[in-house]
Formats: structure tokens, C-alpha cells, sequence
């Protein structure tokens, strides 16, 4: 059990963990398709199903593709979409969060009908109806698409907190001193966000990846001859164990992705605010 | 009391209507029933493709506007109109509502229910063996995209049933085709195929619940109210049993709703990977087709489901609690 408990109480090497696994992860995305002389596209017509080797390093699929080419590049298509997303999303929710919050009234009445209709119906189901129509449109569309609907949760919890802190007695004063309103929600309220919108922008970065990899499985998302996390998945499910590396390395490149932003996060949110997100959810 | 009832009823009511014309507004924008059939070999002349489309109130040439209005009056009356291939959505509707409704309500249930034991066990076994494990795997499970974890689980059991040498966990479709015998074996089959997909969806729900529920019920623990009870006499199980849970249960309620939606989220991958023919899978294949009616029709069944999760924490919050009901 040391193992667990070393774990348990050792937060920080965790986050290092993290953090070490997500610049390996990076490295493999942008630096590996360098390495390596095969492009995701390529077809090796000696090489049909061949398992990891010296040629193939991570071996072949059915058509004789190389995998570590192809994870690359649908990790690298992962990773980006999971930064812009992150940003997007934590940038949205603290828009209208603080908004709604801080202005209360007829902003607050309509952005929270806003928020509660986005969240009425699941954001996926949502998603791969609009991907319909973003087939060729490339990964920025995506993003795009995924942000718009990841960030109501996090403005529910962020609008709770603008509320508490619009009574606090420095808000107070700044307002009846004439301070505008936008100033003082960049000025006295986002730094106390700050802690709770960071912890928020790794779950963001997580679900965005893992959003992706769903909706290219189920054919919605990337299509061929294009790659993504979730299409080789999708292709390779089937013969995933007569055929394991096709399937198992981009499954565990999305797992270590979502793990070590997992465990980036998770140190983050004890670091920076042991209370606030769960007293704020609560209300 | 009644006032806020209501109140609560005429938002989700509002809520329901509003989510109908925004899904239906979407669906029309972004699927395309004209492609579908223009795609058809030998291609039809452009006026039957009209004339179908007219039938099945599709026709992209009339006013989103128009359309939306004839086809909610026809929903209003219980019509939600017709699939591309001219079949009734209600009677697909009524095919498919009951397996999905079995996936989610089992999921809804054994999630939650383990969910809230083993926070309340991980808390009453702070810092020991049984609450570290679960903080390591409930960590991992959240880690794990649902897609994923029904995958493994599928191939889980491949593997058990190859080493084993006869199938023992059955996981494609919903019950054995041709299945033969009495009620009670009919039964059985069913519960097995029930294993993997409920599984696959509630196990997210565990791990999430089982956190909150251990952070709520250590607060209880520390609570001077349970001191008392176990003054008087009470052991510290049955104090936290008689006086503890329920107080824990409270903020539990706030997240159900959110909860239910990664459960309905899931359950459309649960069903398209194990073969269930229901909602989700029903939704994953119109929105290939392009086919808007049964598109909104399954929308509507989750915003429908959604709404109802949210009222039955409500309820469960007003059973719970009784300052919320002053």
C-alpha cells in the first residue's frame, strides 16, 4: 500500500508527474512526426497489420499505415484543441459569470435562462448535430464548437461567487466611489476568481480532449483521411485485442493526456482554494 | 410553498419550450434531409425530392418559421411527425423510450446508491487503507472518458469469457435473440445484458458522488449535533446513521441534475457500443441522415429527462431539508 499512500500525500510530486508527462506528451505531438520518416497518410504495402518494430514503431494498421505517425498527429489536433478550448471556456464563464453576478437585475435573470437552456439538453447530443455541418471546416471549427458548450457550469459557480463578493465592504466602497462597474469586476473581482478559474481551465482542457476523441468516434468529428484520437480508436475497437497496438496506443495517449491534466489540476485545486469550489457550487 | 412549485413548474415548462425551438432551429441549420435523398442512386428529379420533403414538413424552401410552427402544433397534439423513410416517429419513440429508460433510470439508481455508501464508508475510514484506495480509483475512473471505459469493458469481458470458455457475460444488444424459456430466465438474460452498459454509465457517477458524499459527510462527522446523539447514549454508527446521513444528503442534491447529464451523455455511447437499440443510438444514426424530425424527437426526450432529474433532487432537497420548505 506505500505506493497509494505516497501518492495520497504527496500532492506536489503528483503535480510534477503531471506536468512531466504532459511535456513528454507535447514533445511526442510536435517533435515525433520529425523523427519519424513515415507521414500519417502513407501506406507501406509490405507492412499490413505489423506489429511495433524498428520500422514501425508503434507497428501498422489494417492498411498499413504507421501508427506512431498517426497518433502524432491526432494527439498534436488533441493538444491544440485543448488549450484554445481551456481558454475559451474559463475566458466565456468568467464573462458571464461575473455578469450575471455582479450585475444581478434583468443581466442576471436573462444570462441565467441563457446558461439553463444550454444545459437542458446534453451538450453532446448538441455537438454532434452542429458537427454535421463542420466536416471540412478543420479543428478551429471544433474548438469552436466544443467551447460553446462547455462553459455553463463554470459560469453557474463563478455568477454564485460575483454575487458573494458584490456585498463584500472594499466592492462596496470602489462602487460608491464611482469606480465603472467593468473596472471593478477586472480589478476586484477576477483576482478572486483567479484561483478557481484556473482549477477550471484543467477540467476544461480534459473534457475538451475527451469531447474530441467522443465525437470522432461515433463519426462525428475528424474525417478521413484525417486523423484524430478518436477515429484511430474507433477504427481499431473491433480487433483492438487480435491487434493491440493499433488500438491501445492513441487510447493510452488520450488516457495520459486527461490523467496528467487530472493530476495538474487536482494539485492546483488544493493549492489554490481548498473551499471555493465546493462551498460555491453548494451556494 | 405551493407558489414556488409552481413557479418551478412554469421555468421547466419554459425551459422545455424554449430547448424544443432552439433544437429544432439547429437541427434545421445543420442537417441537410435534401442531401440524403438527392444521394440516392439513380438521383431523383428535384421535384419528387421536393414533394417528399413537403410531406415529411421538410421542405427547405418554406420559412424555418412556418415549419417550426406547423411541426409544434402537431407535437403539441402528440404528432411529432415522420422519420425520412415516412414511419412514424411516435411509434419509433415508443420502440425505443423503454430501453433507454431502463439504461438510465438502473444507472440513475445503482450510481447514486453506491455512490453515496462509499463516500459515507471512504469518510468513516478516513486515512485508512479502504478511503485511500477509493480516492486512487475514483480519480482514475474520473480519468477515464466513458467511450472509453465501455470499450474496455467490453473487451474485459471477451477476455473473461474466452478463459473461462463459454460466454458468461453476454454485453451485445439488450437480451439474447431468440431466447427461449420461462419468464424468469427471460428475465435473467436481460439483467446480464443490463451488467456492462450499466457499468459503463453509472460507474462515472460513483466515483464523482462518491467524492462529494465523503467531503459532506466528514463535515456531519465533525458536527457538534452527532456529539450529543452519541452522548446520549447512541453508538457513532447509528448516530451517523439516524442523524448524520441525512444532513450529508443535502448538498448531494445541488449536483444530481449535472450529474444526470454526464449519465445521459454516457448513455448514448453505451448504447451505440454495446448495440442497444435505443434513444442514443436512434440519435447517432438520424443525425447521419439528416433526419430532423427524430433529431428534435430525442432532444426532447433529454431535455425531458434532464427537467425531471432537476424537479426530483428539488423534491428530494424539500424531503430532506426542512429550512427549504419554510
Amino acid at each position: 500500500m506505500s505506493g497509494v499512500r505516497a501518492w495520497a500525500a504527496g500532492r506536489p510530486a503528483a503535480a510534477r508527474l503531471g506536468l512531466a508527462l504532459i511535456a513528454l506528451l507535447c514533445l511526442y505531438a510536435f517533435v515525433g512526426p520529425h523523427l519519424s520518416p513515415h507521414s500519417p497518410t502513407d501506406i507501406d504495402y509490405t507492412a499490413l497489420s505489423a506489429g511495433p518494430g524498428a520500422r514501425h514503431w508503434f507497428g501498422t494498421n489494417r492498411i498499413g499505415q504507421d501508427v506512431f505517425a498517426q497518433t502524432a498527429r491526432g494527439l498534436q489536433k488533441s493538444l491544440l484543441i485543448s488549450v484554445s478550448v481551456s481558454a475559451a471556456t474559463t475566458a466565456l464563464a468568467a464573462l458571464v459569470g461575473t455578469c450575471a453576478g455582479y450585475f444581478g437585475g434583468w443581466t442576471d435573470h436573462a444570462l441565467t435562462f441563457l446558461v439553463d437552456l444550454l444545459l437542458v439538453v446534453p451538450g453532446f447530443l448538441v455537438l454532434v448535430v452542429v458537427a454535421s455541418r463542420l466536416r471540412n471546416a478543420g479543428w478551429p471549427a471544433y474548438a469552436a464548437a466544443i467551447a460553446a458548450l462547455g462553459w455553463m457550469v463554470t459560469a453557474r459557480a463563478v455568477r454564485a461567487m460575483a454575487r458573494s463578493l458584490r456585498e463584500r465592504p472594499y466592492v462596496r466602497a470602489a462602487r460608491h466611489m464611482g469606480v465603472r462597474p467593468l473596472r471593478i469586476v477586472r480589478g476586484h473581482l477576477l483576482p478572486h476568481l483567479a484561483p478557481f478559474l484556473i482549477t477550471h481551465a484543467t477540467i476544461a482542457a480534459a473534457a475538451a480532449v475527451v469531447a474530441e476523441a467522443g465525437l470522432s468516434f461515433v463519426g462525428f468529428g475528424v474525417q478521413p483521411p484525417d486523423v484524430s484520437l478518436g477515429t484511430l480508436m474507433a477504427d481499431s475497437a473491433e480487433v483492438a485485442l487480435t491487434y493491440p497496438w493499433m488500438f491501445f496506443f492513441p487510447t493510452g495517449m488520450l488516457l495520459c493526456f486527461v490523467l496528467a491534466v487530472n493530476l495538474v489540476g487536482e494539485a492546483l485545486r488544493t493549492r489554490l482554494d481548498p473551499v471555493a469550489a465546493w462551498a460555491a457550487v453548494r451556494r | 410553498m405551493a407558489g414556488r412549485v409552481l413557479r418551478r413548474l412554469a421555468r421547466s415548462l419554459l425551459l422545455l419550450l424554449a430547448s424544443a425551438l432552439v433544437s429544432y432551429a439547429v437541427a434545421t441549420a445543420a442537417l441537410s434531409p435534401r442531401a440524403y435523398f438527392e444521394d440516392r442512386t439513380p438521383r431523383p428529379p428535384t421535384v419528387a425530392v421536393d414533394h417528399e420533403l413537403a410531406a415529411l414538413g421538410l421542405d427547405d424552401r418554406t420559412p424555418v418559421a412556418e415549419r417550426f410552427t406547423h411541426w409544434a402544433w402537431r407535437a403539441a397534439h402528440g404528432d411529432l411527425g415522420r422519420t425520412l423513410d415516412g414511419e412514424s416517429v411516435n411509434a419509433e419513440f415508443g420502440r425505443r423510450i423503454g430501453v433507454s429508460a431502463r439504461l438510465l433510470l438502473v444507472g440513475t439508481v445503482v450510481g447514486t446508491g453506491l455512490g453515496v455508501l462509499a463516500g459515507v464508508w471512504a469518510a468513516v475510514r478516513k486515512d485508512r487503507v479502504p478511503d485511500r484506495a477509493m480516492t486512487l480509483l475514483s480519480f482514475l475512473i474520473l480519468s477515464l472518458p466513458t467511450f472509453v471505459l465501455a470499450l474496455l469493458l467490453k473487451d474485459g469481458a471477451l477476455c473473461f469469457n474466452n478463459s473461462v470458455g463459454h460466454t458468461v457475460i453476454r454485453y451485445t444488444g439488450e437480451s439474447t435473440p431468440g431466447a427461449t424459456g420461462g419468464l424468469l430466465s427471460r428475465l435473467g438474460d436481460r439483467a446480464v445484458h443490463l451488467t456492462l452498459p450499466t457499468a459503463t454509465v453509472a460507474l462515472g457517477l460513483v466515483a464523482a458522488y462518491s467524492r462529494y458524499q465523503r467531503a459532506a459527510t466528514l463535515d456531519v462527522l465533525a458536527a457538534g449535533h452527532l456529539l450529543t446523539a452519541q452522548a446520549k447514549g447512541l453508538t457513532p454508527g447509528r448516530a451517523l446513521l439516524r442523524h448524520g446521513l441525512r444532513v450529508s444528503l443535502v448538498p448531494l442534491t445541488a449536483f444530481l441534475s449535472f450529474g444526470f447529464l454526464t449519465l445521459f451523455t454516457g448513455s448514448v455511447f453505451a448504447e451505440q457500443i454495446f448495440g442497444w437499440p435505443g434513444m442514443g443510438s436512434w440519435f447517432l444514426e438520424a443525425a447521419q441522415r439528416g433526419d430532423v424530425n427524430s433529431v428534435v424527437a430525442v432532444t426532447l426526450f433529454a431535455a425531458v429527462t434532464v427537467l425531471l432529474a432537476g424537479l426530483l433532487s428539488d423534491l428530494l432537497l424539500f424531503a430532506l431539508d426542512p429550512r427549504v420548505r419554510g
